[in-house]
């Protein structure tokens, strides 16, 4: 058997350490009154189980905010990650860990990992099709929702701003390798988003094209756009389009063209 | 060239070389010898020079890093050799000044939080190695940022008040009654890796005294706690084998408990690089520092009918969020997700650690020993300081542990720590 196995270490770890006494006068024959008046010098046993060897096991720490399988949680602030484009996912958490994107506990969880591991974070996220959380209708008049929906579909050409589908995709479930998914996301996350590309507290690859779009966009038309969005069901399939499908109405540094 | 020279006798193969350069008026030939700069490269990494003289996202070695201190923040400084901005225009001895004596080739003083207290123990040698590494770095062109000191502490002359009462200068000695590996590892400690800057209490004066040296301290600004490294009930590494403080050290990981916060980040710039050899004579001196403190009984300062419904309390939250991993008896599934029942790190007199763990989560950094590591959930959003405080409570003093117990103030205060 190869080292390193997991029966090796099982039994490597059962055979070294047993119940260990650790100071002389405590000594086997009392373990019962040892536990009793020296609490402390009785070293507790090694465990002889290893956690599962699996990306759930080692992600517990993204739980708490974006769900166990990458669906995401009741805070909307907090999005959902699960069958985003692999090459997204890599950006953000480059992002993160370099501080082109500022989040505080994100960047702080993110600091000391190496580009190999985050590439097996976003690949496993990217694959995960767990299904959709309940989308909460956006309380908004319903002309700004048609604001949201005509910006969305055809832009605002007067303004500059091309319309979300035109990277997107026409279902706005994102393109590989790097552009996102817009359903499934709440209101209150998009339009954070908006106003962190816009204030350059969220940075990508340059052309930062995304800057440019949230440049354009007016208050009104971020509240618009994301409530429209997040109006939107996760589609049946909600897997990106493939790379090159869409003619990009501009250069964007995270996407290959 | 008397260490030229001297340097030469170790390297054979480029004396003719050097003896022609030298005729040949180039002088300091051993400094453009990849041998000897791959040397300083090595060195740099047990003196984690990258982690101050390089700023997130910035230029190699260009400085520019801001460091928050009581008194102000400092900037780090340009350390490649662009002759203007940089250290391009230093000499070797310069160089080994700055290191030894904490001053600058023009005389002047350097501030503490370049930690020149502890690289003054660096050899000549060494230094020189460091010095001709970073002279083969890419030369950036990038002024020093002025301090945002605080008056009076803005006044340059102070430093020489506080070198008086905290600075010794001079180069390591060895035991001569210690193993050669014992004192190659006192002479990383306490040297290149400047340990003390964070693991030894700092005064109001921010200086440490050498009588507390590695007695353990709160990091300023930080908010995290770095234990004592001489006493067995912190992190004093007394009890644990070689294997598991080489582990912990190198891999950030390891059957006792887990690298986090300030000290990932050493495990990950620099300790994980380091030698077998290195990491192993580390382990022996840091072991030998932490022998001969049996711990003591720890005194809450809450009073006992309030701590034990914190602890019932904090047994619920415990099973219901903690369980899972860190296992019902708190011997978790090491190394992956750290034992908590004799863990030292959870029983400290300071509770900072553990309730930053439990607000803040965290990963172990990804190492080549542990490049997958298992992290651990920022549970900020969910748990109430009441819950974070019983929580912490329990695991203080569930298992045989004997920390104190921690009030909820202390959790809420914690909230705000910073992260970066």
């Amino acid at each position: 058997m190869p080292l390193g196995t997991r029966h090796n270490r099982k039994r490597r770890d059962n055979s070294s350490n047993g119940v260990r006494i650790r100071k002389g006068w405590c000594g086997p024959a009392v373990v019962f009154v040892s536990l009793m008046f020296c609490p402390a010098a009785v070293a507790p046993a090694q465990p002889t189980e290893r956690a599962p060897d699996t990306m759930e096991a080692r992600l517990r720490a993204c739980e708490p905010c974006h769900g166990r399988q990458g669906e995401g949680t009741n805070n909307p602030y907090f999005p959902r990650l699960a069958g985003k484009p692999a090459g997204y996912l890599m950006n953000q958490l480059v992002a993160f860990r370099d501080g082109r994107r500022r989040y505080p506990p994100m960047n702080y969880l993110l600091e000391y990992q190496s580009d190999s591991f985050l590439r097996k974070i976003a690949d496993y996220l990217a694959a995960l099709r767990p299904p959709p959380v309940t989308q909460t209708v956006a309380d908004v008049s319903s002309a700004l929702l048609a604001r949201g929906r005509s910006l969305v579909a055809e832009g605002d050409r007067a303004h500059g701003v091309p319309p979300c589908s035109g990277c997107h995709g026409p279902k706005l479930t994102g393109m590989e390798p790097g552009i996102p998914g817009l359903v499934g996301l709440r209101a209150n996350y998009i339009s954070a988003q908006l106003g962190a590309f816009r204030y350059g507290t969220r940075t990508a690859a340059d052309p930062d094209c995304m800057q440019l779009v949230a440049a354009s966009l007016s208050e009104s038309d971020v509240t618009a756009v994301a409530a429209w969005l997040a109006s939107l069901p996760i589609p049946a399939n909600p897997s990106p389009v493939p790379q090159g499908t869409l003619q990009m109405p501009l250069g964007c540094g995270s996407e290959p063209q | 060239m008397r260490r030229g020279a001297a340097q030469m006798h170790r390297l054979p193969s480029l004396y003719l070389f050097a003896i022609f350069a030298f005729v040949a008026g180039v002088g300091a030939a051993w400094a453009d010898d990849p041998t000897f700069v791959a040397k300083g490269e090595y060195l740099a990494r047990a003196g984690d020079c990258i982690a101050c003289h390089t700023s997130p996202g910035g230029a190699l070695f260009a400085g520019g890093r801001p460091m928050a201190t009581p008194f102000g923040t400092i900037y780090s400084s340009n350390i490649t050799p662009d002759k203007e901005t940089g250290i391009g225009a230093w000499t070797a001895d310069q160089f080994y000044g700055a290191m030894h004596t904490g001053r600058f080739p023009d005389g002047g003083l350097i501030y503490p939080v370049m930690p020149f207290g502890s690289y003054t123990k660096v050899t000549r040698d060494d230094s020189d190695a460091i010095f001709a590494y970073l002279r083969s770095v890419p030369a950036v062109h990038q002024p020093d940022r002025s301090t945002d000191l605080r008056f009076p502490y803005n006044n340059r002359q102070l430093i020489l008040g506080w070198r008086t009462l905290f600075f010794t200068e001079g180069e390591y000695q060895p035991d001569p009654s210690k193993s050669a590996e014992w004192n190659r590892g006192a002479y990383l400690v306490e040297g290149l890796g400047h340990c003390a800057m964070c693991h030894s209490p700092i005064n109001a004066l921010g200086g440490t005294s050498e009588s507390k040296a590695f007695e353990g301290g709160l990091i300023p600004m930080q908010n995290w706690y770095a234990p004592s490294l001489t006493s067995n009930k912190e992190a004093g590494l007394g009890e644990w084998t070689i294997e598991e403080i080489v582990d912990l050290l190198r891999k950030g990981v390891s059957h006792r408990g887990a690298v986090y916060g300030p000290m990932a980040e050493v495990t990950f710039n620099n300790l994980q690089y380091l030698s077998d050899a290195d990491i192993q004579a580390m382990a022996v001196y840091l072991k030998s520092l932490g022998q001969g403190t049996p711990p003591g009984a720890e005194v809450s300062g809450i009073p006992a009918p309030e701590s034990s419904l914190l602890l019932s309390f904090g047994q619920t939250v415990y099973d219901t969020h903690c369980a899972s991993c860190h296992a019902k008896d708190g011997r978790g599934m090491p190394p992956d997700y750290p034992p908590l029942a004799d863990n030292p790190s959870i029983q400290m007199e300071s509770s900072v650690n553990p309730v930053r763990m439990v607000l803040n989560g965290g990963f172990p950094p990804g190492t080549a020993g542990n490049p997958m590591p298992y992290g651990m959930p920022p549970f900020a959003q969910t748990l109430s300081d009441d819950e974070v405080a019983a929580v912490v409570t329990y695991i203080r003093t569930a298992w045989g542990n004997r920390g104190s117990a921690v009030s909820s103030r202390q959790a809420n205060e914690l909230r705000t720590a910073p992260l970066d």
